[in-house]
């Protein structure tokens, strides 16, 4: 045994060495963030989610959106996601703060969000987005997600004050209407309020960052 | 390997070796077996969720009215399948008995070992219904929910007790390379999701320090666990079935100690670009770039003991499907190594390239040299042979053919995702349409592959029921066997 003690005591300290180095280490440097005030209008940034807006980021985490959409802008010089116009800077690490759990992502078989509540802020768009992709954007391969919409026959006389509408080709056929349930509507608030990049913070103000990757 | 053990002249000491053996095989009959087969279960439901997933890619109004498989649940639950269904199901059971037949010594709790089998599957079958019914965490490589971490946790306890007891009962003297890797990773890898799940999960640190976590601990499931457990599996297979020693003792030390410290420093590789500290990244990137060095001592060692007898992968099955395994893990681990680097991890991060060579790592390799060790373990286990050569060949073709078009279709389908990526005057929407053809090729290839899983559960089942009469010799993919050493 005491020849195998050696083994074991030396594989479990090369594993401590990571454990420390990636483990210990990032929570130490990037998990005591503070909000900060804004130097131009005083409010705290970056700013809380509304209740409304986390209840949309557990249907986000739920349905894995992750798996297709990043919530990351890279700086200029590794990618064009500034260009794109993803996001008018690169994200640092304050701007996720307040996000709770880290949807950062991996993959970009869908355009990148982090700053989706500014490129679209309209509620109608996402709607008619998330009930059938192709609608507004035709040949995505981003899957529908009617079943966060109620069906329901339409009452001429009494129609849903919030049923949408659908250009033509679409929707749910005649004599019938679509309105978003609760939880779509918390999807699409918080799709809202992701503006990670949008605003100037200490460590990233928008103008010196754009000059310095140029 | 060590030549104290059985002189091959004593025909006495070859009956002991023997009957030794023998009895190690019977004590490890129920909990390997049934570790093995219920990984084949998961390897199946793995295989049929993969293929949705795939499919939804291309067609995404393929089963898509249905919130339980919509393709953000059925992606996660494809990988947590066979992440901790098949490839850490099957990784216990070849592992336990690989350390048994090493230390030369019997599995002696097989009831505590059984209910770890049972506890683990139930921990996969938890976490599998709640990722569908929308309870993931969304945590990449660590979907299952909370309340299925606990089953994994306590089985793991058990297999953990049952390596240590195994160690210890094991006569004195030398301990081969698989010990060592096979006993790191039962104890690396519950230190991995110990402290991943309850960093991330249980009690979340603020959110910019979690990405660094997560990707420490999904580099490492590969890394520390799945590796480990198979590197372990080709050193002490190779060697057995060509029959002579491997090619350099004292290489395999030095790949095991520089794979424990430099595959532990990878994950960061994952976050370059990110909004994380440039240290934390280079560190990775470095750590990335030295995995040559165990890359390169492995490949020596497994495929100079190879050199001059691949003509025996002609009729052994287990010796073709591993040296297939270690031939992807070489191919895997240096272009690993190459996609940390920033301007190309530029182009491949973000896309479908990352995935066809995380299948290149846990397929290619791991999952080829499982079903290596599965076909070695079980008519041992059992005492029976696999019931047909032609459904071994049908499930090797299938495997390799199938895995090759997925990795190379993937692969050049993502990077041109890439490079289109990179330019800002390509239209996002036109990007996903000129990755079409390639998800298409990957929804073919992958059914070839489940095909093959097809074929080998078909023969696994067909051996335990014993629907035919054993013909008492190996199965074998041909019997022409080129020269004559003795086929163990």
């Amino acid at each position: 045994m005491s020849k195998f003690r050696y083994i074991f005591i030396g594989f479990m300290l090369t594993f401590l060495s990571s454990w420390v180095g990636l483990v210990v280490l990032p929570v130490w440097g990037l998990g005591n963030f503070k909000q900060t005030p804004d130097p131009a209008t005083g409010e705290m940034i970056p700013p809380l989610l509304s209740s409304l807006e986390k209840e949309g980021r557990a249907i986000y985490i739920a349905n894995g959106c992750i798996y297709c959409h990043s919530q990351q802008v890279h700086p200029a010089r590794v990618r064009t996601d500034i260009e794109r116009g993803w996001g008018v800077r690169r994200t640092v690490a304050r701007d996720y703060m307040n996000q709770e759990i880290a949807q950062m992502g991996t993959m970009r078989t869908g355009p990148d969000l982090s700053n989706i509540g500014v490129r679209n802020p309209s509620e109608t768009w996402h709607f008619l987005h998330l009930y059938d992709p192709q609608i507004t954007s035709k040949g995505s391969n981003m899957p529908p997600f009617a079943f966060l919409f109620d069906k329901k026959k339409k009452d001429p006389k009494n129609p849903a004050k919030d049923a949408l509408t659908f250009p033509a080709g679409f929707g749910p056929g005649a004599g019938y209407e679509v309105t978003p349930t609760h939880e779509m509507r918390a999807l699409v608030a918080y799709l809202q309020s992701l503006k990670l990049s949008s605003y100037e913070i200490p460590e990233a103000p928008a103008a010196r960052i754009e000059s310095l990757e140029k | 390997m060590n030549p104290k053990i059985a002189p091959a002249a004593d025909p006495e000491a070859v009956e002991k070796s023997r009957l030794q053996r023998l009895e190690i095989d019977r004590a490890a009959r129920w909990p390997v077996g049934i570790f093995i087969g219920s990984s084949l279960v998961w390897l199946i439901l793995g295989s049929v969720l993969a293929i949705a997933a795939s499919i939804k890619l291309h067609d995404p109004a393929f089963l898509a009215e249905n919130a339980w498989l919509t393709f953000g649940r059925v992606r996660p639950a494809h990988l947590n399948i066979v992440a901790y269904g098949w490839l850490s199901t099957a990784g216990i059971g070849i592992g336990l008995w690989i350390l048994s037949r090493l230390c030369r010594a019997p599995i002696r709790d097989n009831r505590s070992l059984t209910l770890a089998a049972v506890l683990w599957n139930m921990g996969n079958a938890v976490g599998t219904w709640g990722i569908l019914r929308g309870d993931s965490t969304a945590v990449e490589w660590l979907e299952y929910p909370t309340y299925a971490a606990p089953f994994l946790l306590v089985s793991f306890a058990f297999v953990m007790l049952e390596s240590v007891g195994l160690i210890r009962r094991r006569p004195p003297g030398h301990i081969y390379i698989s010990q060592w890797y096979i006993m790191a990773a039962f104890f690396w890898f519950p230190s991995l999701y110990f402290t991943a799940h309850g960093l991330l999960v249980l009690a979340p640190v603020q959110a910019p320090a979690q990405p660094p976590i997560n990707w420490w601990f999904a580099h490492n499931a590969l890394g520390l666990w799945f590796t480990p457990i198979g590197l372990g599996a080709a050193y002490y297979l190779i060697p057995k079935i060509i029959g002579r020693p491997i090619h350099s003792y004292y290489l395999s030390i030095i790949g095991f100690w520089s794979l424990a410290f430099f595959y532990a420093w990878n994950g960061m590789h994952h976050l370059i670009g990110g909004p994380f500290p440039a240290w934390l990244i280079t560190a990775s990137v470095v750590a990335s770039v030295m995995m040559f060095i165990p890359v390169i001592t492995v490949a020596i060692n497994h495929h100079f003991t190879m050199v001059g007898h691949f003509k025996k992968t002609i009729y052994s099955p287990t010796l073709r499907f591993v040296v297939f395994g270690a031939m992807c893990y070489t191919l895997a681990s240096f272009q690993g190594s190459t996609m940390a680097i920033r301007p190309l991890n530029s182009i491949t991060h973000f896309t479908h390239y990352t995935i066809a060579h995380a299948h290149l790592g846990a397929y290619g390799f791991a999952t080829m040299v499982f079903f290596g060790s599965i076909y070695y373990i079980m008519p041992r286990l059992l005492e029976r042979e696999w019931p047909s050569r032609f459904l071994i060949r049908v499930h090797f073709w299938s495997c390799a053919v199938g895995f090759i078009g997925y990795f190379v279709f993937l692969s050049w389908g993502g990077v041109l995702q890439g490079l289109e990526m990179n330019k800002d005057t390509t239209p996002f929407l036109e990007i996903v349409a000129n990755t079409m053809p390639y998800l298409k090729l990957r929804t073919v290839s992958g059914s070839l592959m489940t095909l093959g899983h097809l074929a080998f559960v078909t023969s696994f089942c067909w051996m335990v029921i014993r629907h035919r009469a054993s013909s008492g010799e190996p199965t074998l993919f041909t019997n022409r066997v080129p020269d004559p050493d003795p086929i163990p």
